[in-house]
């Protein structure tokens, strides 16, 4: 075989944290692949996992890939598959030490490498960052970060590729990172196995796609599509995407034989258009990739070809997620039945606001739902009247954590003291939860360096 | 001729901060062209009146046979902030399919929509 036709395998094993646990397993174990990617990280899960590492240092990444990683060790050390994921969070070091761990215990410790990958973490550089004039505004309002400095959790820039390529270099059977996006997972063993040279724009941008269509695990083979879904096979057993790529960019998306799922140009279509800001600029630290250059065409049964994709140079910029405390919420619900199931719920609406409002509760923001009537799709879904039962849904938040607590304890009563045919509240009263939010900015990407370890 | 956008099209949709993003695809390439001269911006800004606070944006992806829809101020807050069932807009997809076009007949025949029933 020429180098120009030498195949590599990417495989996908987890869309999000909490994602199958089976799937990484499956994909090593279904048939050959090369490299096993991981995501585990969203919006959100970075703040979550700071404030596990702040109760305990030893934590702060996605425990799962322990098991994960317990799961695949065979796959690893016998037949070379290498493991590519940003389960480290706000901790990369103490993830690959309980990988370590892991290993020792299973008697595999010394028979392959870890690289971690750090440098992404800005929590502890924020006040030296401002002072150099970096304003880290978020990105959506324009406001400075001064207004919610004292309540930083965490910080992190959106690192690409470049680190892990240098990790498979100096030879990394598993890359663990902290914030890398989610396409740098997929493209940067890519990118070492071609030796893709950095600006050759067009094939980074290959190499993005791949990652977008893999990174949402099974969502591009046929979970949560839409499309024919009635006639979607198996998804009991559902095969998670497979890219097989070549040295000029091109790849094929499939699944594993015998598994359940579907890989077509539908499937592929709903998971490219997921989450898509502006199709022509794909945003990425190694490059912007156009999505309106993507060609895809059927190419047999579960295998769909993805060729002509074309990028440009990235933005001076990495995306910075920061997290802040944002005050508190409580959501909780009641269900009413038939007959005339959404008036009650409405009249039930109007009490509990009306009692907020005696007891002289604010709140920035209260929201009523009716769900099995209008909650998702609103008035678009007609007026809900003639639904056989209404879960009558209402949240509030706020600064004030005492208003909001006092909020959990007006929605029981209702059962006793509101309108009839209401059950559904054996959960008893909501919990109070603190808004931890998310604040996009962006920073001069010479301000980040990042770091590569090896260790055994 | 009335056609129903779920009769056309499918869709996927996601989130991006307090904005949703609906990708809207053909179910055949000849749909694409009827898509574009029809699901305009301002029709789809009419459709989510009263849901959404912000804007909407328009984008094509010819390739695709997709058009891609941005839904500003659609979640309440977004992310974490948002106390909606759809905090990230996974389902504004199927609540763009209920949108009914009024196309003329002279262009339903020609592509061979189907008219909603």
């Amino acid at each position: 075989m020429s180098d120009s036709e030498r195949v590599v395998r990417v495989a996908s094993g987890q869309g999000f944290w909490g994602d199958w646990l089976e799937a990484p397993r499956r994909q090593v174990e279904g048939g050959q692949v090369d490299y096993l990617m991981l995501d585990y990280l969203a919006e959100v899960t970075m703040s979550i996992l700071q404030k596990q590492k702040e109760r305990d240092p030893n934590m702060g990444y996605a425990r799962d890939f322990v098991g994960a990683m317990e799961s695949v060790f065979p796959a690893v050390v016998d037949k070379g598959v290498k493991v590519i994921a940003n389960a480290g969070g706000v901790n990369p070091q103490a993830c690959a030490t309980a990988i370590l761990a892991a290993a020792e215990k299973m008697g595999l410790r010394g028979k392959f490498k870890i690289g971690v990958v750090t440098g992404d973490d800005l929590l502890s550089r924020i006040d030296e960052l401002l002072a150099a004039g970096h304003t880290l505004a978020n990105m959506d309002t324009g406001e400075p970060l001064s207004t919610i400095r004292d309540r930083v959790l965490s910080a992190n820039a959106y690192i690409g590729s470049t680190p892990i390529v240098e990790a498979l270099e100096r030879g990394a059977n598993v890359v663990v990172t902290g914030r890398s996006t989610d396409t740098a997972l997929t493209m940067a063993p890519l990118r070492h196995e071609f030796k893709w040279a950095p600006d050759d724009w067009n094939k980074m941008a290959s190499g993005i796609i791949a990652g977008h269509i893999l990174e949402c695990g099974a969502q591009s083979s046929g979970g949560n599509c839409l499309y024919d879904w009635r006639n979607i096979p198996d998804l009991a057993n559902v095969g998670y995407p497979i890219a097989d790529a070549v040295a000029d960019g091109t790849f094929v998306i499939t699944k594993h034989p015998n598994t359940g799922g579907r890989v077509s140009i539908q499937t592929v279509s709903e998971q490219l258009v997921y989450e898509m800001g502006d199709p022509h600029a794909y945003i990425t630290p190694d490059v912007v990739a156009d999505f309106t250059s993507i060609q895809l065409e059927d190419a047999g049964e579960n295998r769909v070809r993805v060729h002509g994709v074309t990028g440009g140079p990235p933005t001076p910029f990495l995306k910075v997620s920061i997290a802040y405390r944002a005050g508190y919420k409580a959501v909780g619900s009641l269900v009413y039945s038939w007959p005339d199931a959404m008036e009650k719920a409405q009249l039930a609406d109007k009490i509990l606001r009306q009692r907020l409002d005696n007891l002289g509760l604010k709140f920035d923001q209260i929201l009523s739902e009716f769900v099995g009537a209008t909650s998702t799709h609103g008035h678009l879904a007609g007026d809900g009247h003639d639904a056989p039962e209404v879960q009558y849904r209402i949240g509030v938040r706020g600064n004030d954590r005492a208003a909001v607590e006092r909020f959990t304890r007006e929605i029981v009563p209702l059962v006793l003291n509101g309108p009839p045919s209401v059950t559904g509240f054996a959960g008893g009263r909501p919990k109070v939860e603190e808004i931890v939010a998310y604040w996009p900015a962006l920073l001069d990407k010479r301000a980040v360096t990042t770091h590569v370890d090896i260790q055994e | 001729m009335k056609i129903r956008l779920l009769d056309v099209a499918h869709a996927r949709s996601g989130d991006k901060g307090d904005t949703a993003n609906v990708g809207l695809i053909a179910l055949r390439a000849e749909w694409y062209p009827v898509l574009v001269k029809y699901v305009t911006q301002a029709r789809v800004t009419e459709h989510f009146a009263g849901m959404i606070t912000g804007r909407v944006e328009r984008f094509e992806l010819p390739n695709l046979k997709a058009l891609n829809f941005l839904l500003h101020g659609a979640l309440d807050g977004g992310g974490t902030l948002s106390l909606k069932t759809d905090a990230q807009g996974k389902v504004y997809s199927t609540a763009l399919l209920r949108l009914v076009l009024e196309v003329p007949d002279d262009d339903a025949h020609a592509a061979g929509l189907p008219a909603a029933s």
